[in-house]
């Protein structure tokens, strides 16, 4: 009853906080899409490529963030910007590249080899073929790989009220030190409704850039 | 046309070549079966026409144009391209699939889409109903046939096809092979085809060209093929049923007696035995005033008995339409235990007859000219 109570009381700090969060995940996120697309199509030309890159983004994504936000400290105080929002996106970025870029890759190599047969066999460019059939096939995959980028990174920007980045995570430190449990619950409570939340608004934006013609049919699932 | 001359293709990790020093000419307007065992080099020769493979050495010409002067891109936009896994997006509508190439080449959309739909008339699917589906919900067959449409959509004069039809049953086979046969007698393109099945290469050839080891080992007409085969090679690979084989490739009427005798069946018994007597028959088929069949009377009867024919004729068991081919015939000779066939054109107006001694004296000439 008594965090119902916080919870009416501070709704207007809340909106802000999660405002903020949706900020640093969104514009993270969008700025790996526009990096993790392109390379894990252009790691689709050499196996060795891919292979580098894909390492390296598994390794990215074995750094603890509260590790990864550390080793940005003096890095980036150079610039003045050492705790903060820009560390925060920028851990957000790094962690999303191993989804974005893998499932990218995978999407794009999996494509039926009668396919790019046809295509290239019918005079399609090279940059056609991508366009007319490789990455509207990819589509669905790569939003999987974002949804999966977004709900992991949720997560990972709570920590980020360590450094200062704002967010609902800002709540949970806050009960914790305060040893507050009604900011630490609505904290972790808004967390997790932010994720589901996320998860199902993707989910519905990959359906409706999936071709009708590419969608699971009743009879086949 | 096209023309291939010394063609010839070494892959680099092999040590023979894939494609030995080929030249052939298919003429405009025909198809040409490239046929031979796997690993023979057809596949490899057809996909060296539109570069989808460089050719090593050698020239391929279409028209009078070296392929080797276009851009890749542009040549294949100039060529049909159909192949057996058919290929057609899963992300897009029929009608978008045909209309792919036409696309690419910047063709007005109205137009290309009026296009999508006059092919699929052509195939006989309504476009009402397909040309807004997707790939996944038709069948194996009307999917071959959209490739196929696709592959003509912008026009090309040279269709290329590498086995298009061979992952289809031999049912749907039969029909689309044919539906494309009638297809091509309005469309008159130049056809490069390759298959394995030497049925398909008689049925749909007007020319075969048989490879072994990357070499041409013989390159003539279906009915040249079966009748005098290179070497070994080619009578194996033909089979040796090769001569009942040729008979799908020849008409009833080139069988055909023409301009027989016929009586009425108002005339005597005694005419019709000295009509038989007269051009040495067993039988003479009775036809009614326009010309129509209506049966037979034979010699025996025609002698024992008197009066009109009309009274002693009998009813022939079946007919036979001229434009048939003889397998036809002969089955239906086997079918209904009898030696001789009358012949009809489409109304049904008798027109000759064909007797199994006349298809074996047809066949048998081949032979002997050889």
């Amino acid at each position: 009853m008594e965090i119902f109570h916080y919870i009416i009381a501070n709704w207007p700090l809340i909106i802000q906080r999660t405002g903020e969060h949706v900020e640093i995940v969104g514009v993270a996120v969008g700025l790996a899409i526009l990096t993790g697309v392109p390379i894990g199509i252009a790691i689709t030309r050499s196996k060795r490529a891919a292979d580098a890159i894909l390492y390296v983004a598994s390794i990215v994504i074995t750094i603890p963030s509260i590790a990864l936000f550390g080793m940005m400290i003096p890095v980036l105080s150079l610039i003045g910007h050492g705790i903060g929002y820009l560390p925060a996106v920028i851990a957000v970025l790094l962690y999303s590249q191993l989804p974005i870029i893998r499932n990218t890759y995978t999407a794009i190599t999996n494509v039926d080899p009668a396919l790019r047969e046809a295509a290239r066999g019918m005079g399609l460019t090279h940059l056609q073929r991508l366009r007319e059939v490789e990455l509207p096939l990819a589509v669905p995959v790569i939003l999987a790989g974002v949804r999966v980028a977004v709900v992991m990174n949720i997560g990972v920007t709570a920590i980020a009220a360590y450094i200062g980045a704002g967010g609902l995570g800002a709540f949970i430190s806050r009960g914790i030190s305060q040893t507050d449990p009604r900011q630490l619950v609505t904290g972790a409570l808004a967390v997790s409704v932010l994720a589901v939340v996320a998860d199902l608004a993707l989910l519905g934006l990959q359906h409706l850039l999936t071709s009708p013609g590419l969608r699971q049919t009743k009879a086949a699932a | 046309m096209i023309r291939l001359e010394r063609v010839t293709k070494l892959f680099a990790s092999a040590t023979i070549p894939a494609v030995d020093q080929v030249s052939m000419e298919v003429p405009e307007g025909e198809i040409c079966i490239l046929l031979g065992p796997s690993g023979c080099g057809k596949t490899t020769t057809l996909k060296m026409v539109n570069r989808l493979i460089e050719p090593t050495s050698g020239d391929i010409f279409i028209g009078d144009k070296n392929t080797a002067d276009y851009n890749p891109v542009e040549l294949r936009r100039t060529l049909g391209y159909v192949i057996q896994q058919i290929g057609l997006f899963p992300n897009k509508t029929i009608e978008d699939n045909i209309c792919i190439v036409p696309d690419i080449l910047g063709w007005d959309r109205k137009k290309s889409r009026a296009r999508a739909a006059e092919l699929l008339e052509l195939v006989a699917l309504d476009p009402g109903v397909f040309l807004k589906r997707y790939p996944k919900e038709l069948s194996g067959g009307q999917q071959q046939r959209i490739g196929v449409l696709r592959a003509i959509a912008a026009d090309p004069p040279v269709l290329l096809m590498d086995e298009p039809f061979g992952a289809i049953d031999p049912i749907n086979r039969a029909v689309i092979q044919d539906e494309f046969l009638k297809m091509q007698a309005a469309l008159k393109k130049t056809i490069m085809f390759v298959s394995h099945d030497i049925d398909e290469a008689v049925k749909m050839g007007d020319r075969i060209a048989i490879f072994r080891d990357g070499r041409l080992i013989q390159y003539d007409t279906p009915d040249d093929i079966l009748a005098h085969p290179a070497d070994s090679f080619v009578s194996d690979f033909v089979g040796s049923d090769r001569t009942l084989k040729r008979l799908q490739l020849l008409k009833v009427s080139d069988a055909m007696m023409h301009d027989p005798p016929v009586v009425h069946a108002d005339d005597t018994l005694k005419t019709a035995a000295t009509l038989m007597e007269e051009h040495g028959h067993t039988a003479v088929v009775v036809v009614g005033p326009r010309g129509r069949v209506r049966g037979y009377v034979d010699l025996a009867t025609a002698r024992e008995n008197r009066g009109k024919i009309s009274e002693h004729s009998e009813a022939l068991p079946t007919t036979i339409r001229s434009r048939e081919n003889l397998r036809t015939a002969v089955s239906t000779m086997f079918r209904y235990d009898t030696t001789w066939l009358a012949c009809t054109d489409d109304d049904g107006l008798y027109k000759g007859y064909v007797t199994l001694r006349g298809i074996t004296r047809l066949l048998a000439e081949a032979y002997r000219d050889g």
